[in-house]
């Protein structure tokens, strides 16, 4: 708080100065200037916008569009509990209510000495160690009553977070099965050295071989990516790892940056040299902020070994250099266009395509985007060549999978996994009993019932960007549809009408059916409005918002009825307590004052 | 413009289907766009009798094949108007932008309502000191509502208002027993 006695000027020239005032890098800017001033004033955009020379416009939509940015002071400590529905499974709400209490707070208001401020946030990739929480950014998980009394206590002690007991932020890697991936011993320098000795053309002939299927959902194949890439004709070209990990119940990327960095990183260069891309960038989800520090010294460490920066290995021309930027909590961001808009320093609204990344991405100029852990599998090839890869897996779907397992289960975490593991031997391994439903790939994926055990996680049968959320036989899956519902309405960036108005409807139904005023006719509505944002909507948001939810009432219709009204319709809100605040002011209780129960 | 209904009424007294309309918190823009099918209500009342509505100035509505609610949900007696149409109205449809949606009146739920009307009747100079309360006023809501969330509804045309060409469109197709469809540029939402 003393800072904000410092002139505005002198915390962003040095600011200003490390970015180069290059308005590309604005949000780069916020997350530092944040960290100074807790929040971004009016004064302050004015001032970036004047400096940057950039219209004012853009600085506001930026903070407004990234809802880990601030225009107003949220306090010198901002805490935000994960609210995946794996955290409400383990009973955040009840801690969230516990830490209110103990400081007398509202949800998301500041606390009146400006000291403290609570409110919740979207999945915070802590599913297989929560309840989980972030203050200041920093992960704090295995939440239980105590420790959130000891938060408290800390937080009323005005303890700077960088000063409290390093335990408080340990976060485990949970790693159950390893194989391929994990279970290989790492030594810097060997995977570029590899693909070096294969030339671009024979590294990129061993991609295609290897038959790679991006990680990240979709599963274009990567070395079509990188030859498009290739191909294009361009002065630049860049490589971005898409390290936004925000589909809820992952936790895959997290564990590969925190302990196997090495690996992305020789996988970004190797993407480099094979199609001359000379940068890099590490789109970090703000989550993983914490993450920051030891990516960087990771990469200085490789630089310093000449693995990194100009004429690697000697050899003339092969330059590459990475650069990690980070994100501001946007659930959209792992859409690669929006990523793209959002590393261009501009709110995450996703791109019409085409055309792609790989002709026209970051600065319009070819791009390739992967996914974290598409990048690590780019080592195996380049170690052990397209043909041996290609024997793991199943025959469209190529190598090992790794599935971040959390919810009712005895052991969550990383499961390594050759493509085509059955759910219910990756059920058996993680020890779950009593499965009413998996849910696979997050909210946008699709929700298994046990009739659907048998089936295979691989493209050909069950698709997965790696989230595998258990259900045990006493969770009711109603309330596992409404926190999907919830996360959309939240998540969606605005920009196109059926998702913006088509996720707000279904968390309106899916509200009214939860406080009991819900009938079939919500049931029917929900559906017809999944069809709408499924035909309708701009990205794959949109697209797959209600897929989830739909499934669920497909499958779990019970859930659903029984909260449901026999009758034909209610009405959305308790009509006789609407009048209740004019009864007040007209001091009236006549019989025409009241509405009555219909 | 269309044929369909005129063509009806040749045969041989076939009941006439009834309709009602009404105006909650609307701005009656919505009925004048009605009214815009212009010499087309020659074709209509030829097929259609008019129950309760602003243009019979008939008070309260018996059993209909189908109505028409402009205006959005404001006040206890609009209550009572919705609830008095969708217990008789076989069809029951929302015309305009602020039955939809809420529309326009809407734009006060982001006050309290106790607030609103203490400034209105309160706190300006040549006004008295009390807001009213006689018990003919209806009382307001504390929010304004769209009518899907007071009573079931069949069917929506969005606009602001939807045009006469438009309400014609749909009223014809629903009349001649065809799926009402509404596409550009008779669709549009301002």
């Amino acid at each position: 708080m003393t800072h904000l006695t410092l002139s505005l000027v002198e915390i962003a020239t040095p600011i200003l100065d490390r970015h180069h005032n290059d308005p590309t890098r604005l949000l780069q800017i916020l997350h530092d200037i944040q960290d100074e001033l807790d929040y971004i004033s009016p004064e302050t955009m004015e001032y970036l916008a004047n400096k940057l020379e950039i219209p004012i416009t853009r600085v506001q939509s930026v903070v407004e569009f990234y809802s880990f940015f601030h225009a107003k002071p949220n306090g010198k400590f901002r805490i935000l509990f994960s609210d995946n529905i794996t955290d409400r499974m383990l009973g955040n709400k009840d801690l969230f209510d516990h830490m209110l209490n103990r400081l007398h707070l509202e949800p998301d208001t500041v606390s009146e000495d400006g000291l403290v401020s609570v409110g919740m946030t979207s999945c915070t990739g802590m599913c297989d160690q929560g309840p989980a929480l972030l203050i200041n950014n920093m992960p704090i998980t295995h939440l239980t009553p105590r420790r959130i009394d000891e938060i408290c206590d800390l937080v009323k002690s005005g303890l700077p977070v960088s000063n409290w007991p390093s335990h408080y932020f340990k976060v485990d890697n949970n790693i159950r099965r390893a194989d391929e991936l994990l279970a290989t011993a790492y030594n810097m320098g060997d995977a570029i050295k590899a693909a070096v000795a294969k030339g671009a053309q024979g590294m990129l002939d061993e991609m295609k071989r290897s038959n790679l299927r991006g990680r990240g959902g979709a599963g274009f194949t990567t070395g079509v990516k990188w030859e498009l890439c290739r191909n294009s004709q361009s002065d630049e070209r860049f490589i971005v790892c898409n390290a936004d990990e925000g589909e809820p119940g992952t936790f895959k990327d997290r564990v590969l940056l925190q302990s196997f960095a090495g690996h992305v990183f020789e996988g970004m260069t190797i993407a480099g040299f094979t199609t001359g891309a000379k940068q890099g960038f590490v789109y970090l989800r703000a989550e993983y902020k914490y993450l920051v520090k030891s990516l960087q010294i990771f990469l200085e460490n490789m630089r310093a070994a000449g693995f990194l920066g100009q004429n690697i290995l000697g050899i003339d021309g092969f330059d590459f250099d990475i650069e990690i930027h980070l994100g501001a909590g946007a659930y959209v961001c792992g859409e690669e266009t929006a990523l793209i808009e959002s590393l261009e320093g501009k709110a995450g609204r996703p791109r019409i395509r085409p055309p792609f990344p790989v002709t026209c991405g970051y600065k319009n100029k070819p791009t390739v985007v992967n996914n974290v852990e598409t990048l690590c599998k780019v080592t195996e090839i380049a170690r052990r060549g397209g043909a041996w890869y290609e024997g793991r897996g199943t025959r469209q779907s190529t190598g090992t999978k790794l599935l971040s397992v959390s919810g009712d289960c005895a052991r969550p975490g990383i499961y390594e996994f050759p493509f085509g593991v059955r759910i219910s031997d990756v059920l058996e391994e993680c020890g779950a009993k009593d499965v009413i439903a998996v849910q696979i790939s997050g909210a946008a994926g699709v929700c298994l019932a046990p009739h659907e055990f048998h089936r295979r996680i691989a493209f050909e049968d069950v698709p997965t960007a790696g989230s595998f959320m258990i259900f045990g036989k006493d969770r009711d899956m109603f309330e596992v549809a409404l926190n999907f519902a919830e996360f959309f309405a939240h998540e969606s960036c605005g920009f196109c009408s059926p998702c913006r108005i088509g996720t707000s409807l279904v968390k309106d139904m899916m509200q009214k059916i939860a406080v009991g005023r819900g009938t079939k006719y919500e049931i029917n509505e929900i559906q017809r409005l999944r069809d709408q944002m499924k035909n309708f909507a701009h990205c794959g948001l949109g697209q797959t918002a209600g897929n989830a939810i739909c499934d669920c009432i497909t499958k779990f219709r019970p859930a659903f009825d029984k909260h449901l009204s026999s009758r034909d319709f209610l009405p959305a809100f308790d009509l006789e307590l609407s009048l209740a605040r004019s009864r007040e002011v007209t001091h009236r209780d006549d019989a025409d004052a009241h509405l009555g129960a219909k | 413009m269309d044929t369909q209904v005129s063509s009806q009424p040749q045969k041989v007294a076939k009941r006439k289907i009834r309709v009602a309309t009404t105006s909650l918190s609307g701005c009656f823009g919505c009925h004048m766009s009605l009214l815009d099918i212009d010499e087309r209500i020659l074709q209509l009342i030829e097929v259609v009798e008019f129950d309760r509505s602003p243009i019979t100035d008939i008070k309260h509505c018996g059993p209909c094949d189908i109505g028409l609610i402009e205006g959005s949900v404001c006040n206890s007696e609009n209550v009572h108007v919705l609830r008095e149409f969708r217990d008789n109205c076989n069809v029951l449809i929302a015309f305009g932008a602020c039955a939809v949606a809420g529309g326009l009146p809407a734009q006060r739920n982001h006050l309290d309502i106790g607030d609103a009307l203490r400034e209105v009747y309160c706190d300006r100079t040549g006004l008295g000191k009390q807001i009213p309360n006689d018990r003919e006023l209806p009382l307001l809501l504390d929010k304004v509502h769209p009518i899907n969330e007071v009573v079931r509804v069949d069917y929506f045309i969005p606009g602001c208002p939807p045009s006469g060409d438009t309400i014609w469109k749909f009223v014809t197709d629903l009349i001649a027993g065809h799926m009402p469809r509404l596409e550009h540029p008779l669709l549009k939402f301002d």
